[in-house]
């Protein structure tokens, strides 16, 4: 009997504290498969958020340093000037990074830090309990739009992907999603080649992941995949917004 | 015959695996795990392919998927 399907080495075998149905364990998985067969385990540095996914570096078998709120593209910055050498990522929530951490990622992107973003979008704060994050869609009712987000009262949804794709410095930038098998096989292919592209040295490159949040959606995990479809994905197109002609 | 294998005492009981198992041959189990939840089991084990679509969409690493290796000539 061979294995055709087991859990990546460069994960831990450990559970994940996720809620049940949270698509955040899909993409940990994800990355982990690509820096196995990347065989770049021994050179990857992970940096991870505040967040639901602020516990990554345990999940991840590499080495990881745990970043200030906002600044893991700063403190990535950091260990990928100290050591070109190894494959940098961050892995960071919409709260995280597109809400305090935006100021550290524009200009990251800006200045074409060869490091690689893995953006989970969710639309919600969720380890704070479903607050509105930037990400949140308009009349999505959140803790603190109970009455669903308003356009005059808090403004529109921010999109990262064309907002960064537009900067010189970004080198590789794609929005995936994993609400089906086919979009989590897209999903891996579009961190394969961000890791790639920073292995060349190319730029700055980003991975949107959107993704699901049940407990704070309201949803079931099922129901929550369907709305992330229905709802996120008009929002939020699907594609690779910029990236290098040396890749296909 | 391919073999799927449930870590049951991982098993959050998303049911994401129920949902997209192509056969639909996964159903959660009456009893519960340690966790409080209804862990996914395959039913009918004679009508799995191998796949592993469970595997890919479980959030949490439970599935293990095996096939017998394919004889050359």
């Amino acid at each position: 009997m061979k294995k055709v399907f087991t859990r990546p080495k460069s994960l831990k075998d450990m559970p994940f504290h996720y809620c049940p149905g949270c698509t955040h364990g899909i993409v940990h998985r994800l990355v982990a498969e690509v820096i196995d067969e990347m065989g770049i385990f021994d050179r990857a540095i992970a940096v991870a958020p505040v967040g639901c996914s602020v516990f990554c570096y345990e999940y991840f078998d590499c080495d990881a340093y745990q970043a200030s709120h906002g600044r893991a593209p700063a403190v990535a910055t950091g260990i990928k000037r100290v050591l070109p050498d190894r494959v940098v990522f961050t892995y960071q929530g919409d709260g995280d990074m597109a809400a305090i951490g935006t100021g550290e990622v524009v200009h990251a992107a800006a200045r074409g830090e060869k490091f690689t973003v893995i953006f989970i979008n969710n639309a919600i704060y969720a380890m704070t309990g479903g607050q509105m994050a930037p990400t949140t869609l308009l009349g999505q009712v959140t803790t603190t739009t109970p009455y669903g987000r308003s356009r005059e009262v808090n403004g529109c949804p921010v999109r990262m992907s064309e907002m960064l794709s537009v900067l010189d410095g970004s080198a590789y930038i794609a929005r995936v999603s994993v609400h089906d098998p086919p979009n989590v096989a897209r999903a891996k292919r579009a961190i394969r080649k961000a890791f790639e592209v920073q292995e060349a040295g190319l730029g700055f490159t980003m991975v949107e992941v959107l993704s699901s949040c049940p407990t704070n959606w309201g949803l079931s995990p099922l129901k929550a995949l369907k709305w992330l479809e229905e709802n996120m994905i008009p929002y939020y197109p699907l594609g690779e917004y910029k990236k290098p002609a040396e890749v296909g | 015959m391919p073999r799927v294998t449930f870590r049951e005492e991982r098993c959050k009981g998303c049911e994401l695996c129920k949902h997209f198992c192509p056969k639909g041959i996964i159903e959660m189990a009456g009893h519960i795990n340690a966790m409080g939840f209804h862990p996914a089991t395959v039913v009918d084990a004679e009508s799995c392919t191998g796949c592993a679509t469970c595997a890919r969409m479980c959030p949490d690493i439970v599935i293990e998927v095996e096939k017998e290796e394919k004889k050359v000539g």
